[in-house]
Order: C-alpha cells, then sequence, then structure tokens
C-alpha cells in the first residue's frame, strides 16, 4: 500500500480537483449535530464531526426511494438515486457499516438499489478521536484495511494518507503535485504517538466476545420485560444504525393518467407491525419479543454466522435512544450489572 | 437511462415479471384458486421451481407479498396459487378478472428436499390452508409416484364448507396407491361420509409406518403443529424427517428486507421448509 504526505493546506485544492468528477457529499454541521450532505462550499465540511446523526447508509439507500415506476403493462425499475459520488470525511466505524451491508445486500441475490450507488461512491476516510460514547476499539472497527479508496489520518498539521484502491490511485494522480511521498522516520513517531493518544482516549468499552453466550443465557431474563416496557418502539436506534438495513415496500398510486410507484423506505424490526402477517397474526407482539430480535441479531446471531458482532461501536444508540436502550446498557444488563432501575422508571413513566 | 442500467434491469432480482391470471374460481367462500402463466414464455422457462418453494405476486397499486406455490413443476407452463382472502394484496387479487396482468418474480426459498426423499415413504398431515403448500408435493410425488414409497395424506378442516381442494382429495379415495383419510372438527351438512374430529384423530386410521424410512410433512394452523408433531415422535418417525413450512412477512423474498427473520436465518432463504430439528434449536420458528 502506498501511503503519502498532504500538507492540511492543500486539503480544500485536492477536493476542489477530485470533486469535479463527481458530487462531493461530507459531513456537516446540522444544529449542534452533524449531517452528511452534498458539499460545494468546502469550508462548510466538519473536520471535527465525530458522529453524523444518520449514518453514511442513506447514501446508498436512501430513507426514502421508488424502485419501479409501474402501469398495467408492466413494472420499470428506477434508479434515478443512483450518481457518481466521492465520500469524504468518512471514519473506520462507518466504513465498517458499509462492509456489513456489502455482505448482506450482497448475499444470495445482489440488490442493485445498494450495490450501485456503492459501486459509484468512492470512499475518503477520515480519522477521528473518540468521544465518550464511541467504542469502536471493543468492536475491532476502530482501524480499517479495506472498504476506501483514501484514507486521511490527520496528524496535526499534515495528513497521511492511505491508498486503498486503484480508483484511489486514479484520484491521487489527478493531482500529484500535493503529495510528498517520502515519509520520515519522525512521520513515524508522530503516527504512533497519535495512535497511543486516540487508543487512550476511549470512555465506553463493550467485552463483545462474552455477547452470544450471554444473549444465549438471559434469552428468557426478566430484564428484557423491563427493557421492552420502557422501549417507546420509536424505531430510531435502527434509523441511526450503520448496520441495520431492513425496509419495508409500499406501492403508491397517483390522480392522473401517471404510472404508479413502488417505494422502498427504512423499516425497523423495534416496530409493532414488523413481523405481522396477513389475517393479524404477529410474530413478535411484545416490545421486549422485538427488542431481542434486535439484539439478537447484533450481538448473537450475526456472530455465529460471520465471526464478529454486527455493531461497528459508532455510538449512535447511545446518543439517540430516548430512553437509553442500547448496545452498551444493554450489555451491562447481560453482564448482570444492575442497570434496570433506570428502565423501571422510564417503564412506569411510560405506561402512565 | 445509460446502457449499463439497462443491462441491470434483466437481473434485478425485485422485478416483477408480467403475467395473466388464466383461470380463477373460489374453492370455498374465501379461498380462491388461481391459474397463472407468464407474458414471456423465456421466462416461464426460466422459473424452474421445486415443490415448497414460493413465489412474490404483485396485483397493481396494491402491492406484493408473497404466495407457496400449489401446482407441481410436474406439470409445467401453468402456476397454481391457492390463496385466502386476508388483506390488501389478497382483497385486490380476488377483485381480479380471468385474463388480468399481475407481476410475478421467483421462485424463492429451499423447498421440500425431494431429492432427499426420493425411494421414502410420505406421510402428509394437513389442516386448513396446509393444502396450499403441500398440494404440490402430493401432486409431484403421485406424478413421479415410482420415485416414492408409500404416499399417505391425513387432512383435516374445519367444517365440509371450508374444504380446499374438496373434489380433488375425494377423487384421491379412489386410487390404490395411496392411503387418504379426511376428516372435518364438526360437519354442519349432515351429508359428511368421512370421519369427524381434529386432524391428529386420523392416525388411529393410518396404516402401519416404517418410521426410518417415512418422511412426514405439516403444514396448518399454528395450533395444529404441537398436537400432530407429538403423533409424529410416537410413531419414531426421526425428527430431521418431520418437514414443515413457515409462513412469515416477507418484503422481499431475497435475504434482504429482514422481515422474516428468525435468530440467523432468514425464512426466505434458509425456510420456509425446515425439520422438527431446527424447530427445536430455533426459538421462535413456530
Amino acid at each position: 500500500m502506498r501511503i503519502l504526505k498532504l500538507q492540511k493546506k492543500d486539503l480544500f485544492p485536492l477536493l476542489k480537483v477530485i470533486s469535479r468528477e463527481a458530487e462531493l457529499w461530507a459531513p456537516t454541521a446540522k444544529g449542534d449535530k452533524f449531517a452528511y450532505g452534498r458539499v460545494l462550499d468546502f469550508s462548510r465540511i466538519a473536520m471535527d464531526a465525530v458522529r453524523t446523526i444518520i449514518p453514511p447508509k442513506k447514501i446508498m439507500v436512501p430513507s426514502l426511494f421508488n424502485m419501479f415506476n409501474f402501469t398495467e403493462k408492466g413494472y420499470q425499475e428506477d434508479l434515478s438515486h443512483v450518481t457518481d459520488r466521492i465520500l469524504f470525511g468518512i471514519h473506520p466505524c462507518d466504513i465498517h457499516g458499509l462492509l456489513i451491508l456489502d455482505k448482506l445486500f450482497s448475499q444470495a441475490y445482489l440488490d442493485p438499489y445498494y450495490l450501485e450507488p456503492r459501486k459509484k461512491t468512492l470512499i475518503l476516510g477520515l480519522s477521528c478521536l473518540p468521544d465518550a460514547y464511541c467504542f469502536c476499539k471493543s468492536t475491532h472497527t476502530d482501524i480499517i484495511e479495506e472498504g476506501y479508496d483514501l484514507f486521511f489520518t490527520d496528524l496535526e498539521s499534515y495528513f497521511l494518507v492511505w491508498i486503498g484502491s486503484s480508483r484511489g490511485d486514479d484520484l491521487i494522480r489527478l493531482a500529484p503535485d500535493f503529495f510528498d511521498d517520502k515519509l520520515t522516520e519522525k512521520d513515524i513517531q508522530t503516527y504512533t504517538k497519535w495512535q497511543e493518544k486516540r487508543d487512550n482516549a476511549f470512555k465506553t468499552t463493550v467485552n463483545f466476545t462474552r455477547m452470544p453466550d450471554l444473549m444465549e443465557l438471559n434469552y428468557k431474563a426478566p430484564f428484557w420485560e423491563e427493557v421492552g416496557a420502557a422501549c417507546l418502539a420509536c424505531g430510531s436506534c435502527s434509523m441511526v444504525c450503520p448496520t441495520c438495513n431492513c425496509y419495508n415496500v409500499v406501492d403508491k398510486l397517483f390522480l392522473g393518467n401517471k404510472p404508479g410507484k413502488r417505494l422502498r423506505h427504512w423499516d425497523s424490526c423495534t416496530l409493532p407491525e414488523y413481523s405481522e402477517v396477513a389475517g393479524g397474526e404477529n410474530f413478535r407482539e411484545h416490545k421486549s419479543q422485538r427488542l431481542k430480535l434486535w439484539y439478537t441479531h447484533k450481538l448473537q446471531a450475526y456472530v455465529s454466522k460471520y465471526g464478529k458482532p454486527s455493531c461497528v461501536g459508532c455510538g449512535r444508540c447511545l446518543v439517540t435512544c430516548p430512553v437509553q436502550i442500547h448496545v452498551k446498557s444493554v450489555a451491562d444488563a447481560l453482564e448482570g450489572h444492575p442497570v434496570e432501575a433506570f428502565w423501571k422508571k422510564f417503564a412506569q413513566e411510560v405506561s402512565k | 437511462m445509460n446502457g449499463e442500467h439497462k443491462c441491470l434491469a434483466e437481473t434485478n432480482p425485485f422485478t416483477p415479471h408480467p403475467a395473466r391470471i388464466v383461470r380463477s374460481y373460489h374453492l370455498t367462500k374465501d379461498v380462491k384458486f388461481f391459474q397463472v402463466r407468464f407474458v414471456d414464455m423465456e421466462e416461464a422457462l426460466r422459473f424452474d421451481y421445486k415443490p415448497g418453494q414460493f413465489a412474490m405476486l404483485s396485483i397493481l397499486g396494491a402491492g406484493e407479498a408473497p404466495f407457496c406455490i400449489s401446482s407441481t413443476p410436474s406439470r409445467p407452463g401453468l402456476l397454481e396459487f391457492c390463496i385466502r382472502k386476508m388483506g390488501t394484496v389478497t382483497s385486490a387479487l380476488f377483485e381480479l378478472k380471468e385474463n388480468s396482468f399481475i407481476g410475478l418474480r421467483g421462485p424463492y426459498g429451499n423447498g421440500f428436499p425431494v431429492e432427499e426423499m426420493r425411494d421414502k415413504d410420505i406421510l402428509i398431515i394437513e389442516g386448513g390452508m396446509g393444502v396450499a403448500p403441500l398440494r404440490s408435493v402430493l401432486l409431484y410425488s403421485l406424478d413421479n409416484r415410482d420415485q416414492f414409497g408409500r404416499v399417505a395424506v391425513l387432512y383435516g378442516s374445519k367444517r365440509p364448507s371450508e374444504m380446499i381442494f374438496s373434489e380433488e382429495y375425494f377423487a384421491l379415495k379412489g386410487r390404490n396407491d395411496l392411503e387418504c383419510h379426511l376428516a372435518v372438527d364438526a360437519d354442519d351438512t349432515g351429508k359428511w361420509t368421512e370421519n369427524i374430529g381434529v386432524v391428529t384423530t386420523l392416525f388411529r386410521h393410518l396404516k402401519k409406518v416404517d418410521p426410518e424410512n417415512t418422511f412426514a410433512l405439516v403444514c396448518g394452523p399454528p395450533v395444529m403443529y404441537k398436537f400432530v408433531i407429538k403423533e409424529l415422535i410416537k410413531l419414531n418417525i426421526p425428527k430431521d424427517q418431520i418437514l414443515m413450512t413457515l409462513e412469515r412477512r416477507m418484503k422481499c423474498g431475497v435475504g434482504k428486507c429482514g422481515h422474516c427473520a428468525i435468530d440467523y436465518i432468514y425464512t426466505c432463504l434458509d425456510g420456509p421448509v425446515f425439520n422438527y430439528w431446527d424447530v427445536l434449536h430455533m426459538r421462535e420458528l413456530i
């Protein structure tokens, strides 16, 4: 792998050159939070964004889009959300999230609605320092070895730029003069120090290796009822999760002689109608059953299939759930920590 | 749209292919039988299915839903579905006249392991709508009668008027190469000549079963499984030779939408046919 140096002052000029090739998307400020959006003015790029509200999955499969236009003649595929993009500022955890979605959307059958935008999106990763909610070190997603075209490690006055693909190499060739390929001993030391600093900055940890067994042992544990009672079944955890892929499909008709649309939108297994079949039979009527499905998938089932959890430690569920049901608190409960008190409280609030 | 996308349309697994309803009629008050044919002959040839697999049916404007295929691949050309009026899609489907356009894609799911079942005895236990998927494997075994050992069917309905494919099943009673026992929970007509009682009461009419050599296929309302499986275990049929086909909400049929997930499996990819061993080792299966 080639590693190059890029001075910080050269970042925007570089982005200017490469954004001629495709739409540039990056995190920008949205209130006191951050969101991915198309960027024309580079000064709007939030270089310090730890996490965006919604993970970059929204760029591949929008929260709502049209799959087919249909008339009585048949169904016409609509891939109008597919376009050439460059995604800058994506952190290792979110790249891992995309790698997990890649597996899902390409196993057995290829899903063009995800894979086409994915193929057409260049991934320009950016290093980060964890905040109090990040636990990507626990999920081993704090480093990234594949799945990016370029990766920028921020070392104060300059970036180390790792070239991860031939497409990344092509981008470098658009502006070779910005880069310096002579790395000194000092650069390596600076990088090692940065690594140490980052490794010591994590505040939240989860022991994922214990989770599959504990999920199995605790399947009938009483705390699930309490979590279930506290859960608002709002689905926010799924919306913000980089590895949640579930969706629903609805057909919509319009007035006049217009084609109908088959719309696909994000769904969550925590929503009541998720497992309901025609006739009203619901395989997961209770919130506790649905939460168990969510956590079984993330902490246990995915592990048995792919050898790692379907969680990338981004901390979004920690900052999003209004009633503190998230990977950390559920992991704590599975480990037998007495954390149910606040759930009991919420459960009482909800039942009022 | 450029050429690249056009090429993709042929491989888009979600594209419903145009098909027409060739024939449809009521089997009972709320169950209808549909014969469907692809408009494009090539698509019909590509649709190579196994008994127990399912298809996604699209009804214009109403949406898409999964339906098990009730016909057998041994009678190619037409696909048959046996559908109860339940929700939005089925209600719209019931309104459609013959020759109406529908969208069809598939086949999906694992289906019954007909290769593995070869030369084995087949015992089918079905209740109510359970005939819809099991009719496929029953007709398949009858069309390939020399490939299978004994064939026996136990079929229970609520009432005579709710018996699906009644003519077909009464005709089977006349055949001497299979056993067919029919029952209704209650007879409100006074004209029912067969057994009265739940489907499990038919086990006592069954000729001696060779358990090691038998595949038992079960499908019916959720309440039925527990009692039927108890009888099958009593007959010493091995757990991995007790097969059942399950129903789940599905939006894609190809392992993407997540709705049919159970533990680490997707009903649409790894099912809908499971054996009793799977059921014992996977929570929430039945």
